[in-house]
């Protein structure tokens, strides 16, 4: 396979699991305004959902005041910000459209369609628009694609560069999703454990679609070092990093066997595996959640770099 | 309706041959039935991302090309005489490449003046004295028609270098069978589905000599933001073959090579889709980024073959064009089966003189020019237009070239009031390799505005399923 269409592969699937996070993430902003503010009026915490993609600074350079509506905008439609479900449905459908050849008609549909679908929905009147709407859009549409890959995708060399692009992507998200509790929390120490706080943590796990798996998984009390755990090291929760990892490697592995021969990407990953699956989530605490989850992301991102340098360069001989 | 027009539907007899089974069809057709069945089609093409980018117009970079539902229909005995008279034409510009880059015998012959071939802008010196595998340059030869009777056919011009447009053939087949699938029950409609694979043996049957395995053939274009990227996709798709960009390959010793996931794999033989300017910085352009450095060194040395040879480009001029009828009878000793349109050289002072006198019923056209544009349409163009045009004809005459105004063919066409005739072309697409072979069918493209006369995309026109009634 061309390196070039491995890279356009990879990063298409990176886009589209941006684009789910993205509105994973204004779907948790959405759900947390709903929630009263102990000094009255009603908790605004847009901010820290910025903060955790790397966006605020952008955000208020260019809107201002954090208030809901641009902060919807912002997060769906708004093609500057280069995470926004609009920026990353256009980038996947880019890097689709320069691999045609490389997916099947249904996959190339299913993301031609919800580009369609999408300069439809900026058309419409922004008022006629609720969030849940947006978002419910986004995960379906996000659905539909993986669902057509999975179906329909040769099992080959390029559907794996997809998966590797999914796994890595999803890690870091959901590690920064995560991160937004940190954020959310840290203006004051005193609402950890209370009602309120119990209230944020189930959102959390709500946005990731999670909610009734961790009822089923730890029999339904909600406490930090369970929820940690489960979107941490659970190897049974899709979106937790151990899974993401153990993905990464099995693509790896599969492209090792496909093409041959073991890579330094595959060792990487490995000693990433190794790392999660023997940590416990007493040793996260101990080193800090948001130390933590930002160590995960930076090693994360060097997973990415090794499969970029081997695979997706063609200088790799 | 003007009787000028030979209308291939209706002519003085009534009801012609080919179209007998779609009169039914579309009188029978409801309003709303039509408007929701064009929406459907609309549909599928937005779906299939068949979209056509217009340079320099800016706008929507995924505009369709307008699709008219109502087919051009040929009879199997047209097309018999047709497809000799397009082989016959792909056999001898062929020729005539091989033999401009060889020993020239057409011009020691004194058929052709030799400044008009050597003077050529599009003439390759880089590559004289290289015979490409097959000596064959022009492996897809899209040749426009245009009809003006029942048998009358005229030759507009050759293309020989990329021909684009062949996607749209195989798509608007396939539109049409999805939604008028009763039709092609109905009906004898030749398939055209087999093109891909007859291009895919066409090309490796042109590998060079020294590949000694199953040739490896990639399609490289210039990137996804050219105009007809789709169809570059789409055709990489069909054959089974990689679609690469200039920076996917390089040059190591005495092969070109792409780059893989796996490391570099040796490419035997290259569909390009862009010009000869931009395959080789080394070689042609030095700014283009597009191509691949040293790539001419390999392809002169036998490691690789380009499709089109660049240098084929010599063959499709306007000003070589009115030598085509000399050339079949030069290489082939044939008699020409189609007919060229009657041009006037602006070059030469005779030619000119008269251009000058009759501008108002002539076209004239740019003799590098594409795509219909800085063309004059006599009999169409108001004074002022036609005056403007006559001082830029002045000052550079031999850039033009001027024809009479054909009668096109019509065609019946769905418009906003129902049915019409608009004009129409023909765009068939004749592979030479190994063997020449042509597909039963072609673009046609159709003037979609009443009375024009210009069928291009970049100017309105749209395109039309094209069927050839199968032999019984």
């Amino acid at each position: 396979m061309l390196s070039r269409t491995a890279a356009n592969l990879f990063w298409m699937a990176r886009y589209l699991e941006r684009s789910e996070t993205t509105a994973r993430l204004l779907d948790l902003g959405f759900r947390n305004a709903l929630l009263p503010n102990a000094g009255g009026g009603f908790r605004n915490e847009w901010g820290a959902i910025l903060q955790s993609k790397g966006t605020l600074q952008q955000f208020t350079d260019k809107y201002g005041d954090l208030v809901q509506r641009n902060a919807e905008s912002f997060l769906f439609f708004d093609l500057e910000n280069p995470s926004s479900v609009a920026s990353c449905i256009t980038a996947a459908r880019e890097n689709a459209r320069i691999v045609r050849t490389a997916l099947t008609s249904q996959v190339w549909d299913a993301i031609n369609t919800s580009f369609q679908e999408l300069k439809a929905l900026t058309r419409r009147e922004r008022s006629s628009l609720e969030v849940p709407e947006l978002t419910d859009w986004t995960l379906r549409t996000a659905a539909l694609i993986r669902g057509a890959i999975e179906t329909t995708q040769l099992r080959n060399d390029g559907y794996r560069f997809m998966n590797l692009g999914y796994a890595v992507e999803r890690a870091d998200n959901t590690a920064r999703l995560l991160d937004v509790k940190y954020y959310v929390l840290l203006p004051s120490v005193a609402y950890i454990g209370s009602g309120l706080d119990n209230y944020q943590w189930t959102t959390l796990l709500r946005a990731l679609s999670a909610h009734r798996a961790y009822n089923w998984a730890y029999g339904g009390e909600l406490s930090a070092a369970q929820i940690a755990h489960f979107l941490i090291l659970n190897p049974k929760f899709p979106r937790s990093l151990l899974s993401c990892c153990l993905e990464v490697n099995e693509h790896l592995d599969h492209l090792g066997r496909i093409y041959g021969r073991s890579s330094p990407a595959q060792e990487a990953a490995r000693t990433l595996l190794g790392e999660l699956a023997e940590a416990r989530i007493e040793d996260v605490f101990d080193e800090g959640l948001h130390e933590f989850l930002t160590r995960m992301i930076s090693e994360n991102a060097g997973l990415g770099q090794c499969i970029n340098d081997q695979y997706l360069t063609g200088e790799a001989r | 309706m003007t009787e000028a027009f030979f209308n291939e539907m209706y002519d003085r007899d009534g009801l012609r041959m080919p179209y007998q089974m779609l009169e039914g069809w579309y009188q029978n057709m409801p309003a709303e039935f039509r408007a929701l069945k064009q929406a459907e089609a609309e549909g599928l093409f937005r779906r299939y991302g068949i979209t056509f980018a217009v340079y320099g117009e800016g706008g929507d970079p995924d505009r369709l090309i307008p699709f008219d539902m109502f087919p051009r229909v040929f009879g199997a005995n047209e097309w018999r005489r047709l497809e000799r008279g397009i082989k016959q034409r792909a056999r001898a510009l062929n020729a005539f490449l091989s033999d401009v880059y060889d020993r020239g015998e057409i011009i020691r012959a004194g058929r052709i003046p030799a400044d008009l071939v050597y003077q050529n802008e599009a003439y390759e010196i880089a590559v004289a004295g290289f015979r490409p595998p097959l000596g064959v340059f022009s492996h897809i030869v899209g040749i426009d028609l245009v009809r003006t009777g029942a048998d009358q056919f005229y030759v507009l011009e050759d293309n020989c270098r990329t021909p684009s447009g062949v996607s749209y053939m195989l798509e608007n087949r396939e539109v049409m069978m999805r939604m008028f699938p009763h039709l092609f029950q109905e009906n004898r409609v030749a398939p055209v589905d087999g093109y891909a694979r007859l291009l895919k043996r066409t090309l490796a049957s042109v590998a060079p000599a020294k590949c000694e395995r199953d040739p490896c053939v990639v399609l490289l274009t210039p990137g996804h933001y050219n105009s007809a990227y789709y169809e570059h996709s789409f055709l990489a798709d069909l054959m089974g073959i990689e679609l690469v960009e200039g920076q996917d390959l390089f040059v190591e010793g005495d092969f070109c090579w792409m780059r893989t996931t796996e490391g570099p794999k040796k490419v035997d033989v290259i569909y390009r889709r862009i010009d000869d300017a931009y395959l080789d910085p080394l070689c042609f352009r030095p700014d283009s980024t597009l191509g691949v450095p040293g790539l001419m060194n390999v392809y002169r040395s036998g490691g690789v073959t380009i499709c089109s040879a660049p240098g084929a480009g010599v063959a499709d001029d306007k000003a070589i064009y009115t030598y085509v009828p000399e050339m079949i009878r030069f290489y082939l000793g044939e008699a020409p089966i189609l007919e060229n349109v009657p041009t006037w050289q602006c070059a030469k002072a005779d030619d000119l003189k008269y251009v000058q006198e009759h501008l108002a019923e002539l076209v004239v056209k740019e003799v590098h020019g594409s795509g219909g544009y800085g063309m004059l349409v006599g009999p169409k163009a108001d004074k002022a237009t036609i005056e403007a045009f006559a001082a830029k004809l002045a000052a550079n005459p031999s850039n033009y070239i001027a024809q009479p105004t054909l009668a096109l063919s019509t065609c019946p066409t769905f418009v906003e009031e129902g049915i019409a005739p608009r004009h129409v072309d023909l765009r068939p697409y004749c592979l030479v390799g190994r063997d020449v072979e042509l597909v039963p069918g072609g673009l046609t493209r159709v003037a979609l505005t009443d009375g024009s006369l210009v069928v291009n995309s970049s100017q309105g026109g749209g395109v039309k399923d094209t069927w050839v009634i199968a032999e019984e």
